[in-house]
C-alpha cells in the first residue's frame, strides 16, 4: 500500500498524532457533501479482493467488521461485535453480535454471514490476497488447499454467536478481524452479482454506494441504518477518478474539490507549504512505513556480515529524507517509531564513511567491488537510487542502478541470486495493521525466503523465527508488554544481521480544502488512510 | 471496389491475428508474474499457485495463446486481474469517450491544418507563410503534457472559461480536443500547404486563371479539392496516432478513455486489459486506414483508374 505504493499492498497507517498540523477543533458537524480525487480508478470494492491503499478506505466504510479501531488510533474496539470472549489458552474467540444491524439490502447480519464471509476471503477461487491473514483458524490449510469448502473452526450455534477455533494461539487474532478481509457480506449478494460483487457492493457500513460510474466518478452515500448513531457525519461523498494530482491540486485551490487523495506532488509541496493558507491545507503526518535497501545474503559478497555492515554505514540518509522534499526522517531499524515495539535506544548504524572503509578492507575488499542496485522507475525512486549510489561510490562500490517497472523489480527480488542489492521505494512496507509481527513474516521470516517471496534479502534465521512464532503465541493481554518487548528484541537482532539498509519513514501527506474538518489523525489514519466515517465539513 | 475491400478485410484479420501473437508473446515473456502481483506480499505460496491455476497461468503458453484467441472469436476479452471484471465491459465502458475526442481533436486539427496550410500556399515565401511554418513546427514538437498543462492553466485556472477536468458537457471536449486539434494541425498544414502549392501549379489552374475565374473560386472549387486528397489519407493513419496519443491528454484533464485504461492497467500488470486495449487500438488503425482507402478512390477517379 503506498503513495504510488504497491497495488497489491495494504493499509497506509499513521499513528503520529502530535506532529500532525493543529487543526480548529471544532465539535462534529452533521450533514454536507464532499468530493474527493485520485488518480487511479478504484479497482474494486470486494473486500476480499481489494488491497490497495484507495480502496482500502472506501471499503472499510462499506462494510462492517466484529471488530474495528477508534478513529484516528491503532486502539481495538467490538464493531459488529457486541462483546467477546477469549479463552485462557487463547485458542477459542467467542463473539456475540449486536442485535438488529442490517445489510443495505435490509437483511439482518447473523452469525453464518461471519462464517461465509471468512470463508470466502480463503477460498482460493476467490482469489483473494488477504486468504493467509486466516492461517490460525483450524481447517485453513484445507480450505486454502482447495479439499474442502468451509472452516471447520468457526462455528455458529446460533444466529448471534460466532466462536473461532484456533490451530494455534495468535495474539494479532483481533487485529485479523478487523481488517477489511474479515468483512462481513451477504452471500446472496454475492451470488447475485455473479462475479462481479466488487462492483456492486453489498455491506452493513457507515456508507452505501449509489453511483459507479466506470473511469469518472463513484457516489457513496450515508447508510441511515448504521447502528452507530451520528456516525458518519458527512451525508455523501463523490470520488472523481482519473484526476493528475497537479491538476487535483489546482482544483482543490479553486474549491471545487475538498481532498486531494494522491497528495501534494513533490514539486507544489513547498509552494503549498509556505502558503498563507498551507497549514489549513497540508495534513502532513507519520505513517507506519519504513523504506529500505534490502542486501542479498545469499549473493557476493553481501553474504558478509562485514560487507552488510559497511553498506549500511555508507548511506547518507538525511540527504535521502532531502530528497523527500523532507517528508520523511532518516530510518534506524525495521521497526517505524510509532509501531509498538520500535527500540528507542537503538541507534542503528551510524554515517560513517571511513569506519565502513574499515570494515570492507576487514573483509578483504579494500578496493570495494560492483553490483548491482534495482528501483522502481518512477520519480523519486531513481533519484533516490543515485544517490545510494554515490554514497557507495565514496567507499569503493560501483552500484549499477537499474531502475524498472514495479512488477520487474518484484520479479527479481523473488528470484534467488538475482537482486544483491534493492531500493524498496515505491513498494515499501506499511503495517496492514499495527503490530510489530506484521513487518517480519513476508519480508524477514524464512516463509518469505523463497521464489517468488518478498523477503528480498533472502534472509532466513530459524532460530529468530522461532521467537516469533513465540511472541505471536502469547495471545493473553495481560502478556502485552511482554510480547511487545519480545519483538523489540528480534528486530534489533535482525539489524545485528543487517539483512536491510532502513532507509526512511515516510510521511503521508493529504491536501484538504480548509473547509473539511477534523483533526489529522483521522486524515491519515492509523488502519484506514482517511477515515471517511470521522471526517466533517465545518461550513 | 468489392475486392478491394476484401482483400483489405482478410489482411486487417491477419493483422489483428498478428497483434494478438506479439502482444501475446511480449507480455508474457516480461518476468513479472501476475499471480504474485494480485496475490501481495502476504500471501502463501498456495495461494499463489491457485491463483496462477484460476487463471490458467499454469498452462503451457501454447495453450494459453489458443485459449486466448479462442476467447477473441467469442468476442471474450478476458477478465481484468485487478478489477476482476470483464475487459470487454471495461473498454465499452470507456470507448465512446475516447472516440468523442477523437473525433472532436480530428475535426480541430483538420479545420485549423487546412485553413492554416491554403494560406500559407497563398502567401508563399511572404511572412504569413514563415509564421504558419514556424508555428506548426512549434505545435507539432511540443510535448503533450506541457501543452496540455499550459492550455489548463491558461484557459481553465486563470481564464476560468473551460472546467479543470471531468467529462460529460460540451464544455469538458473543448480543452482536451483543442490540445490535441492544435498540436496535431502543424502536421496538415504543411501538407496541405505544400500540396496547395504544387496544385496552384498545375495547368488547369493557369486556364482557370486565363478564364478569369476569381482567386476565391480558383481556389475553393478547383485547387482545394485536389489539394485535400492526401488528407484523407492522413486522417486515417491519425487515428493510429490519436490511439496513442490520448493517453497523455486524458491523464491531464481526466478524461475517462481508454487511454487513461491502459496507462493504469500497465502500472498493474492487469495484462487483459492490456491486450484489449492493443487490439481495440490496432482495429482503429487498421479500418481508418481501411476507410481511407477506400474513400480516395470513390474520391478520385485517377486512384480509380490505376
Amino acid at each position: 500500500m503506498f503513495k504510488r505504493w504497491l497495488r497489491h499492498t495494504t493499509v497506509a497507517a499513521a499513528l503520529a498524532f502530535a506532529p500532525l498540523t493543529a487543526f480548529a477543533q471544532d465539535a462534529p458537524k452533521q450533514g454536507g457533501d464532499i468530493v474527493i480525487t485520485y488518480k487511479d480508478d478504484i479497482a474494486t470494492l470486494d473486500p476480499a479482493i481489494g488491497y490497495d491503499w484507495v480502496n482500502w478506505s472506501m471499503i472499510k466504510s462499506l462494510y462492517s467488521r466484529l471488530m474495528d479501531y477508534t478513529p484516528g488510533t491503532p486502539d481495538l474496539i467490538p464493531s459488529l461485535a457486541e462483546s467477546f470472549e477469549v479463552a485462557p489458552d487463547g485458542l477459542t474467540y467467542t463473539f456475540k453480535l449486536r442485535k438488529g444491524v442490517t445489510f443495505s439490502n435490509g437483511r439482518e447480519v447473523v452469525a453464518s454471514d461471519v462464517k461465509y464471509s471468512i470463508e470466502r476471503a480463503v477460498n482460493p477461487k476467490t482469489q483473494g490476497p488477504g486468504a493467509g491473514f486466516f492461517g490460525a483458524i483450524k481447517g485453513f490449510d484445507t480450505l486454502s488447499g482447495g479439499t474442502s469448502e468451509t472452516l471447520e473452526g468457526i462455528e455458529t450455534p446460533d444466529d448471534a454467536t460466532v466462536i473461532f477455533r484456533l490451530s494455534r494461539p495468535d495474539a494479532t487474532f483481533l487485529h485479523v478481524l478487523a481488517i477489511n478481509f474479515a468483512s462481513v457480506v451477504p452471500k446472496e449478494a454475492v451470488e447475485a452479482a455473479a462475479g462481479d460483487f466488487g462492483k456492486n457492493p453489498v455491506g452493513s457500513g457507515t456508507f452505501v454506494l449509489k453511483e459507479w460510474t466506470i473511469g469518472q466518478r463513484l457516489v457513496f452515500e450515508r447508510n441511515p441504518d448504521y447502528f452507530v448513531k451520528e456516525m458518519p457525519h458527512i451525508d455523501k461523498f463523490t470520488v472523481e477518478v482519473g484526476q493528475e494530482p497537479l491538476v487535483a491540486l489546482l482544483r482543490l485551490q479553486k474549491g471545487e474539490v475538498d481532498i486531494a487523495g494522491d497528495g501534494i506532488p513533490p514539486a507544489k509541496f513547498l509552494e503549498i507549504k509556505n502558503a498563507p493558507e498551507g497549514a489549513d491545507v497540508i495534513v502532513d503526518g507519520e505513517q507506519l512505513h519504513t523504506g529500505y535497501v534490502t542486501l542479498n545474503t545469499k549473493v557476493k559478497p553481501f553474504d558478509d556480515l562485514k560487507v552488510r555492515q559497511a553498506v549500511n554505514m555508507a548511506i547518507n540518509k538525511e540527504r535521502i529524507t532531502r530528497i523527500l522534499n523532507g517528508r520523511a526522517t532518516a530510518a534506524n531499524q525495521v521497526l517505524p517509531p510509532l509501531m509498538p515495539g520500535y527500540d528507542k535506544a537503538y541507534a542503528g548504524y551510524a554515517y560513517d564513511v571511513e569506519k565502513a572503509k574499515a570494515l570492507l578492507a576487514e573483509a578483504g575488499l579494500a578496493d570495494g567491488f560492483e553490483t548491482i542496485l534495482y528501483s522502481t522507475n518512477t520519480d523519486p525512486q531513481p533519484r533516490i537510487a543515485q544517490a545510494i549510489q554515490q554514497d557507495l561510490a565514496a567507499i569503493g562500490v560501483k552500484a549499477e542502478v537499474r531502475a524498472l517497472a514495479q512488477s520487474n523489480v518484484i520479479a527479481a527480488g523473488g528470484t534467488e541470486g538475482e537482486a544483491p542489492m534493492i531500493w524498496s521505494g515505491g513498494m515499501a512496507w506499511i503495517a496492514d495493521f499495527p503490530d510489530p509481527s506484521n513487518f517480519y513474516g513476508p519480508i524477514l521470516g524464512c516463509a518469505g525466503a523463497v521464489q517468488g517471496g518478498w523477503n528480498w534479502s533472502w534472509y532466513c534465521n530459524k532460530d529468530l523465527d522461532a521467537r516469533a512464532i513465540a511472541a505471536d503465541s502469547m495471545s493473553d493481554p495481560t502478556k502485552s508488554a511482554e510480547r511487545t518487548a519480545a519483538w523489540e528484541k528480534i528486530f534489533t537482532d535482525v539489524m545485528a544481521d543487517a539483512p536491510w539498509i532502513p532507509v526512511t519513514n515516510e510521511r503521508r501527506v493529504v491536501a484538504k480544502s480548509p473547509r473539511m474538518g477534523g483533526e489529522g489523525n483521522i486524515y491519515i489514519d492509523p488502519t484506514r488512510v482517511i477515515n471517511y466515517d470521522a471526517i466533517f465539513v465545518k461550513d | 471496389m468489392a475486392f478491394l475491400v476484401a482483400r483489405r478485410l482478410v489482411q486487417t484479420l491477419l493483422i489483428l491475428f498478428g497483434v494478438a501473437a506479439i502482444t501475446f508473446l511480449l507480455l508474457y515473456a516480461f518476468p513479472a508474474d501476475p499471480a504474485r502481483m494480485i496475490a501481495g506480499r502476504s500471501a502463501t505460496a498456495q495461494t499463489v499457485a491457485n491463483i496462477r491455476h484460476e487463471l490458467g497461468l499454469d498452462q503451457p503458453l501454447p495453450v494459453q495463446f489458443l485459449t486466448y484467441l479462442q476467447g477473441i472469436l467469442q468476442g471474450d476479452l478476458g477478465r481484468s486481474y485487478a478489477q476482476k471484471t470483464d475487459v470487454g465491459t471495461l473498454i465499452a465502458a470507456r470507448l465512446p469517450a475516447t472516440l468523442l475526442l477523437m473525433a472532436a481533436g480530428i475535426f480541430i486539427e483538420v479545420m485549423l491544418g487546412v485553413f492554416f496550410g491554403v494560406v500559407a500556399a497563398l502567401r508563399r515565401g511572404g511572412t504569413v507563410d514563415r509564421v504558419v511554418m514556424m508555428a506548426s513546427f512549434v505545435g507539432v514538437s511540443a510535448p503533450q503534457f506541457v501543452a496540455a498543462l499550459l492550455m489548463l492553466y491558461v484557459f481553465a485556472v486563470t481564464l476560468g472559461w473551460f472546467p479543470m477536468s471531468g467529462f460529460g458537457s460540451f464544455a469538458h471536449v473543448v480543452l482536451p480536443a483543442a490540445t490535441l486539434g492544435i498540436l496535431g494541425a502543424g502536421w496538415y498544414a504543411r501538407m496541405v500547404r505544400s500540396t496547395m502549392i504544387d496544385v496552384l501549379n498545375q495547368d488547369y489552374v493557369r486556364t482557370a486563371r486565363a478564364k478569369g475565374l476569381s482567386s476565391a473560386r480558383i481556389v475553393l472549387r478547383h485547387a482545394l479539392p485536389n489539394a485535400l486528397l492526401p488528407v484523407i489519407a492522413m486522417i486515417g493513419i491519425d487515428i493510429g496516432q490519436f490511439m496513442g496519443g490520448v493517453v497523455v491528454v486524458e491523464a491531464v484533464y481526466g478524461w475517462p478513455g481508454i487511454g487513461q485504461l491502459a496507462w493504469q492497467a500497465i502500472q498493474q500488470v492487469d495484462i487483459p486489459i492490456i491486450m484489449g486495449v492493443t487490439l481495440v487500438s490496432a482495429l482503429a488503425i487498421v479500418l481508418g486506414n481501411l476507410v481511407a482507402d477506400v474513400l480516395a478512390p470513390l474520391i478520385d477517379p485517377r486512384i480509380r483508374a490505376r
